[in-house]
């Protein structure tokens, strides 16, 4: 015999749990905290090892040599390196009422990293029963990546940049939180095999609505051969912002800050 | 997440949390018509998993904590990670009991600041002008501190 049970929206009585306007309330503060932040850029790219940490290190601090405001958020949560890049300090975070104040690095950056919270040599690992772990530990690190853009005081910003990890998944996370897609800036070295990837990635972030603002080519030189971002750019429509040396002079930096 | 009471075709009213150990969380409901009482239990697993999300069932009582989600669930931060500006204790003229200190002091140093600012603001607001290991259960409770 069927119970014939009303629906949830048929009972009219509030949800003392309220999880959805909990949710809601979590995205509400990331949007009030970044209201005064002009412009979000996502570096990443889908393949590793390109160099998408270097390359966001020295455009912020390009930026802000130049007179902006930047700041850094390392989006890479396993494999952070934006606070060593940036010569951020080793002092404790401070928690003011509402928010913990952002490490200023070098040039004035303003850095959250989880390198400056982790033991040294630590892996993250969550409290939490082993078992099953995979399934909540991607909700554990959305979680921290909402915090970092809600919970750091970051003030006025011209520029947010997000040093995004290898692959898809910290972008389409970081796109969910965000009120509307970050521009984003991919990195790529010149061969192809590195290109297959960025395009995979960066055809994800255009399909998300995010806008594609360029392509940095890095690791320029004889040691890899190709033309990734040549094709890229063509195949999507952008620009080149920069081709990055193996040992690139100021000036690089210079012209590509100028460019973003 | 809501209750229903087949029998009397009555939302079942959300009444108290309470975390009896090992993990579970249990969730008491009643319902309004005929008073009937029912527990809702989860299993560790679904535990973590609800407070994975950061929210809590039953509501939330307290405003969110600055990067509490990090504080109290990264099992490697470092002791020195956070510096407060300054003790909640100090600014809402409440004490702790030698006992409570000492229960305190058990607690990580990377989450230790928020669970005191918790746990002060939680005696401020109820007019309790001293903080010992009961009020810190019951606050722990009311408040859904899973994992605190």
């Amino acid at each position: 015999m069927p119970l014939n049970i009303r629906t949830y929206h048929d009972l009219t009585d509030p949800d003392a749990s309220g999880l959805l306007g909990q949710v809601g309330a979590q995205r509400g503060r990331v949007a009030a905290r970044l209201a005064d932040v002009r412009r979000v850029v996502a570096v990443m790219s889908g393949k590793g090892g390109v160099g998408k940490s270097f390359v966001t290190a020295h455009l912020a601090r390009a930026c802000a040599r130049a007179g902006r405001a930047v700041g850094v958020l390392d989006a890479d949560l396993n494999g952070p390196t934006a606070a060593r890049l940036l010569d951020a300090p080793r002092t404790p975070l401070t928690v003011r009422d509402d928010a913990v104040l952002p490490a200023v690095a070098a040039d004035g950056v303003r850095l959250i990293s989880m390198a400056q919270l982790l033991e040294d040599g630590r892996p993250l690992a969550f409290r939490g029963p082993e078992a099953e772990s995979f399934v909540w530990r991607g909700a554990q690190e959305v979680a921290a990546l909402r915090e970092f853009l809600s919970d750091i005081a970051w003030g006025q910003l011209d520029l947010l940049l997000v040093d995004l990890p290898p692959g898809l998944g910290r972008f389409a996370e970081l796109a969910t939180l965000l009120p509307t897609p970050p521009g984003v800036v991919t990195v790529t070295i010149p061969t192809p095999e590195s290109g297959d990837a960025v395009r995979r990635a960066l055809r994800a972030a255009v399909e998300r609505g995010a806008p594609a603002l360029g392509i940095v080519e890095n690791m320029v030189g004889d040691q890899f051969p190709g033309d990734a971002a040549d094709s890229l750019a063509a195949e999507f429509g952008i620009p080149v912002l920069a081709r990055i040396p193996f040992h690139p002079q100021d000036a690089v930096w210079s012209e590509l800050a100028a460019r973003l | 997440m809501k209750f229903l009471c087949i029998e009397c075709d009555r939302q079942m009213t959300f009444e108290e949390r309470e975390l009896p150990g090992d993990g579970t969380l249990a969730i008491a409901f009643s319902c309004p018509g005929c008073g009937r009482r029912v527990g809702m239990l989860t299993n560790p697993f679904e535990t973590q998993l609800v407070s994975s999300l950061g929210v809590v069932i039953g509501g939330r009582t307290v405003p969110e904590q600055p990067m509490e989600m990090v504080r109290s669930t990264v099992a490697t931060g470092k002791d020195n990670a956070f510096g407060e500006s300054r003790g909640p204790e100090s600014v809402l003229g409440v004490t702790w009991s030698t006992d409570a200190v000492e229960r305190l002091a058990k607690v990580p140093n990377f989450v230790k600041g928020m669970v005191k600012r918790i746990y002060t603001e939680y005696a401020r607001d109820h007019g309790i002008t001293e903080i010992t290991p009961a009020v810190m259960d019951t606050a722990r409770t009311e408040l859904g501190l899973e994992g605190m």
